[in-house]
């Protein structure tokens, strides 16, 4: 197959980007868009041009690493990672545009390679449980109803990609968020902690300069997890009642005589 | 540890004002205020269905019920100027939110690479569109009907009946009441769901239920608002 | 140099708690002078990076990926071992014990294998008090399920992604140390070298990949946890950017490199498709349960495979191994895959794949159950190999996916280089010669969890003079590392890394990958040197090294493979035997199965670098086997 590639090229983070048009030949349908990538890197080492940076890691969807905006959707058209979009996906001869996340908390290092360190802070802010390194309760000393830990898990799927910020008119980080504290607060180790957390999570994503959510949804209809808009409704939830400073559920709150 | 100890100091308005969620949370309950506005608003038009009645029309004496509601215990129009207090603060509120919202969002992503629309609504991508519709209608509606300031038909203070009748004979404003009521139609449809799950009242079981009917009052509000326009219009209601 | 594992004395079910007893303590107002340094945020290196920080040393963690949470053990699908007994089966610490024993075909060390055994109880506790949410029966208990073909119900998971559920407990524990400010991590960071100060580890070189820039790291012990060498396959199930550098560099300086060859191919991955393809996926080896393994029985049949009559289908497995069919274990399957398609029996454009025929389960047992069996594996199928599994027979073929090799530790998993600690996938591990299935991350998170944030503690007792990255040996190192990254960036010659990856990768699978021979290990270890000839002549490398350079970060991985690949070829044919995944025509029974020589090589062989272009040194560790007898593995 032969494709027409609009490649984002920005040398470092403080320089000005542009496209550069790179005509892609020769390339397998079974390849996928990375590897289609890997391929004319190839070829432009090969004959003394300069190679496309891009992340890339596990390649199997799982790792979060890759983060290519293909033809305007994070991670292409068919709401998987990008190392799971595959060239058949794509009509021969077509003209592709492809761009790094596009977010103002997510700076460009190079060519489509962004840096998402947001991502940790907001986990460093309150994306755990404080335990250390030690001796444990009995894990079935805190039953744990499946639905419960299906909830969790739908939410604690997430790869940390950065595809629903990217999907985002407004930038928002809500989804990732969400998802997080949802993941955490459902389940009986992370009550402790719950009302903090959500304050702390909250606070943090607003620091990196995410832009708030409006509710379209697009972040969930990008999401290579499939996660649910959901854990938005969850985080307003949480937030509300850890700004009205409410007892966590289940701890009557005490008052004073 | 740090930075969130020293937020805690903070007041909760403040705290509120200061994150994204808080002013999303201003901007749902304002909102939800003019919502309730809207909807008595529509209830009291309708009153104009009543008819003419022999130049006592039903909407007349509402009308004027709405001033002397609470009288003699309040002064005249009191409530109604409480009320309107409480709308114009929810009003700036909403607007005040909003616009900083917005400005936040438009810092978040750079400019020059809008996101391309995956499955954005029609209602949700136009509520800025919408709601600065409605902005600028509000101000010709009150200066036309309430302030009478806007005399492009004769106006009478008290005479709710009859000026609509008068009003409504003109085609331009025949449109262009019926033209806001679709834009806050559309605005309420993404705003009321949206509203829910900006209070997290939304959850996986009933998000089908909430959406359905944000879509429903939407369209009851857009159909009970237009329809006294159209009526006059269409000479369904008669002249007084 | 004779190698001292250091096991304590005493019976089997008490080393590790008289070790624990008897090892020296920091206090803990102490603790903040000290700095480790941990390489690899995986399981062990997370692990282990938030478990110092917590006990209050202060922890640099270093990992090339962007952030921490990406290393390759998210990729982990199946589950994590533990002896809990849970479903009261009668499992024990002994049970998992000799069931990991005999699983590496009696190739590891016993002492280290019972604790492993005994920590994983631990293990489960730990990852559920963190919140991770392990799958659960409806009365809100923890489940349990079988896996590789162990007799008990031991394995724990979270649905299809119990290592992404793992690591990013062990993540979110890093990411809490460093808000309270006891670790920092360093992401998009390589480590080039390891810097020595008499004779003991007291730092790193590493290099920022965003700006380029060559960083001094200097602590009182370096921990590796870096992960495992499949790439040097080219195609592997491992991450594109997993890599041998860091424990590669510990190697160059001191640290012994043990039984290199021991690399675990797995059964039932994804074929490859064509020549640009970067990377193989695996399919859990349940669907073998279900799934009938075969090839044509004409070499040049051309019919699709639905249109092929029974009687032209060769159930190779089924006719081969009567009583375990289509379930020999990992090594069996992949060999026999890969004789057949030796003999030009395998299907698919590349000729390098089998079918895995599901038409009879399905028509046996109906697509429904099928479908909820293995309803997933299926989909993940069809999105990549783009063909329908319940229509038209997957394709499947061996990928590399694990090495058991790695740097030599003691009991205390520290390498032959004092203070300088190897753990998880990066050590020569518990798994001897053949790893069993959901162990990897049980050895990971017993690494970093329980066992080296004590043996740290204990090196960290012995009175040293303070380093810092002034000291001369930083210097030297540093110049070292400019040095090789100037040669690399003055090759100048036209050729793109992966190229020669490429080229190193079908060299090492075909003469050192599912079965090796001597004739076929020596012409390996001849195209090898022609290979790193071409390499340091014709490399081209883009740019230059003052700014991310994703080229130059890969040359100097391929550089580090292309000599570990010459020294897993000289493992493998020194040990002339046949053990767990390493198979040697030469010895073999005479129906075709895998022969030990327990006389001369019940050893773990541990390599010396020896100096550019020098033979390395073997070193034998003599294993014994007191706990469990030694036995041989039959599945006829």
């Amino acid at each position: 197959m032969r494709f027409r590639l609009e490649l984002w090229r920005q040398a470092d983070p403080g320089a000005d980007g542009r496209y550069e048009v790179v005509e892609a030949d020769g390339i397998d349908a079974e390849a996928s868009f990375l590897e289609m990538l890997d391929h004319v890197n190839e070829r432009r080492i090969a004959s003394g041009e300069d190679a496309i940076a891009f992340d890339s890691d596990c390649r199997e969807g799982i790792c979060g690493s890759c983060s290519l905006v293909i033809d305007g959707m994070p991670h292409g058209p068919r709401r998987v990672t990008s190392c799971q979009t595959f060239m058949r996906d794509f009509e021969d001869g077509q003209t592709i545009r492809v761009e790094p996340w596009r977010s103002n908390a997510f700076p460009v290092i190079r060519d489509l390679v962004t840096d998402r360190s947001a991502f940790d802070r907001i986990i460093e802010a309150g994306g755990y449980v404080s335990v250390t390194t030690g001796p444990q309760p009995n894990p079935n000393a805190m039953p744990i109803s499946p639905e419960t830990q299906e909830q969790a898990l739908d939410a604690a799927i997430c790869i940390g990609c950065g595809a629903c910020v990217a999907a985002c008119p407004n930038g928002a980080a809500m989804l990732f968020t969400g998802a997080k504290v949802t993941h955490l607060n459902v389940l009986p180790q992370g009550q402790p902690e719950r009302r903090w957390r959500t304050l702390a999570m909250v606070e943090q994503m607003d620091e990196e300069g995410f832009g708030g959510c409006t509710n379209h949804g697009e972040c969930s209809l990008a999401c290579p997890q499939g996660i649910s808009l959901d854990v938005i409704g969850m985080l307003n939830r949480e937030y509300r009642a850890a700004l009205r400073g409410k007892p966590v559920a289940g701890t009557p709150g005490m008052t004073a005589q | 540890m740090s930075t969130v100890e020293v937020a805690r100091g903070r007041s909760r308005p403040r705290e509120l004002w200061d994150s994204t969620i808080g002013k999303k949370i201003v901007a749902a309950l304002s909102g939800g205020v003019l919502v309730a506005y809207v909807v008595l608003h529509m209830l009291g038009n309708l009153t104009s269905l009543y008819g003419a009645g022999d130049g006592h029309a039903r909407v007349d004496r509402y009308a004027h019920w709405l001033r002397t509601f609470g009288e003699p215990l309040l002064p005249y129009a009191s409530v109604l100027w409480a009320v309107r207090a409480l709308l114009l603060a929810a009003l700036g509120l909403h607007v005040a939110a909003v616009v900083s919202l917005r400005r936040r969002s438009l810092a978040a992503r750079p400019r020059a690479h809008r996101a391309k629309r995956i499955g954005r609504s029609l209602s949700s991508r136009t509520m800025l569109l919408s709601g600065l519709l409605l902005l600028a209608f509000v101000v010709f509606h009150i200066l036309q009907f309430t302030t009478l300031t806007i005399d492009v038909t004769p106006l009478r203070e008290g005479a709710v009946y009859a000026n609509l009748a008068e009003a409504f004979q003109t085609w331009y404003l025949v449109l262009l009441y019926v033209a806001a009521v679709v834009a806050l139609g559309f605005h309420l449809r993404h705003a009321l769901w949206s509203a829910t799950q900006t209070l997290g009242v939304d959850r996986p079981g009933r998000n089908q239920a909430i959406r359905r009917g944000a879509t429903a009052l939407a369209l009851v509000v857009a159909v009970g608002f237009a329809v006294i326009p159209i009526a006059f219009w269409t000479g369904v209601l008669p002249q007084p | 140099m004779t190698l001292d594992a250091r096991i304590p004395d005493g019976p089997i079910e008490q080393k590790w708690s008289a070790w624990l007893d008897a090892h020296a303590l920091v206090g803990p107002r102490n603790r903040a002078a000290h700095t480790v340094i941990v390489v690899g945020t995986g399981l062990a290196g997370a692990s282990a990076a938030a478990s110092l920080a917590a006990q209050g040393f202060r922890v640099k963690s270093f990992c090339f990926q962007d952030t921490a949470r990406r290393a390759h053990s998210i990729a982990a699908q199946g589950g994590i071992n533990a002896s809990k007994d849970f479903a009261n089966e009668g499992d024990s610490v002994r049970r998992l014990f000799v069931d990991t024993i005999k699983g590496g075909d009696f190739r590891a060390r016993e002492a280290n294998v019972w604790r492993l055994a005994e920590l994983s109880e631990n293990i489960v506790d730990q990852a559920v008090a963190q919140g991770v949410p392990f799958n659960r029966e409806y009365g809100g208990a923890l489940a349990t399920r079988s896996f590789g073909g162990v007799l008990v119900q031991r394995t724990f998971y979270s649905r299809g992604q119990t290592g992404q559920q793992l690591l990013l407990g062990a993540y979110s524990a890093l990411q809490q140390q460093v808000a309270q400010g006891m670790a920092q991590v360093y992401s998009r960071h390589e480590l080039l070298d390891v810097v020595l100060v008499d004779g003991e580890a007291r730092g790193i070189v590493a290099r920022d990949l965003v700006t380029g820039e060559l960083e001094r790291h200097a602590a009182d012990a370096v921990v590796l946890a870096s992960g495992g060498y499949c790439n040097v396959y080219y195609l592997s199930t491992n991450a594109k950017g997993s890599n041998v550098t860091a424990t590669w560099r510990a190697h160059r300086r001191g640290a012994l490199m043990a039984n290199p060859s021991f690399t675990q191919i797995h059964p039932t991955c994804i074929p490859q498709s064509g020549e640009y393809q970067s990377k193989l996926t695996l399919m859990s080896e349940s669907l073998r349960n279900d799934g009938r393994v075969w090839v044509p029985r004409d070499p040049d049949e051309q019919r699709p495979p639905n249109a092929i009559p029974e009687a032209e289908r060769l159930y190779f497995l089924e006719e081969r191994y009567p009583a375990y069919g289509n379930l020999v274990p990992r090594d069996v399957a992949s060999r026999a895959a890969k004789a057949v398609c030796d003999e030009r029996l395998g299907v698919g454009a590349t000729g390098r794949g089998v079918y895995l025929d599901f038409r009879d389960a399905i028509a046996e047992r109906g697509r429904a159950t099928i479908e909820g069996r293995y309803g997933n594996l299926f989909e993940m199928y069809q999105r990549i190999a783009d063909e329908d599994p319940y229509e038209v027979p997957m394709r499947i073929y061996p990928a590399p996916h694990y090495a058991m090799g790695g740097l030599w530790v003691d009991y205390e998993l520290q390498t032959t280089i004092p203070g300088l600690f190897a753990i998880g996938e990066a050590n020569f591990s518990d798994h001897g010669a053949n790893r069993l299935g959901a162990s990897a991350m049980m050895q990971c998170l017993a690494d970093g969890y329980f066992i080296v944030p004590h043996t740290v503690t204990h090196h960290l007792t012995k009175q040293r003079a303070p380093v810092d990255e002034s000291h001369p040996a930083f210097d030297a190192t540093v110049r070292d590392v400019q040095e090789r990254i100037d040669r690399l960036l003055a090759v100048g010659g036209t050729t793109a890394p992966q190229v020669f990856h490429r080229e190193l990768g079908n060299v090492m699978l075909d003469k050192c990958g599912m079965s090796r021979t001597e004739a076929g290990l020596c012409e390996a270890i001849t195209r090898i040197a022609e290979i790193r000839a071409a390499f340091w002549s014709d490399l081209r490398i883009d740019g230059d090294a003052g700014h991310l350079n994703q080229s130059l970060e890969y040359a100097g991985r391929v550089a580090d493979f292309i000599e570990l690949a010459d020294l897993m070829c000289l493992d493998a044919l020194r040990r002339a035997e046949s053990a767990g995944c390493h198979f040697r025509e030469e010895h073999q029974t005479e129906d075709g199965e895998p022969l030990r020589d327990d006389e001369r090589f019940a050893t773990v062989t541990a390599w010396e670098h020896s100096g550019e272009g020098a033979v390395p040194v073997a070193h034998d560790e003599a294993l014994e086997f007191s706990s469990v007898a030694l036995a041989t593995r039959s599945y006829k």
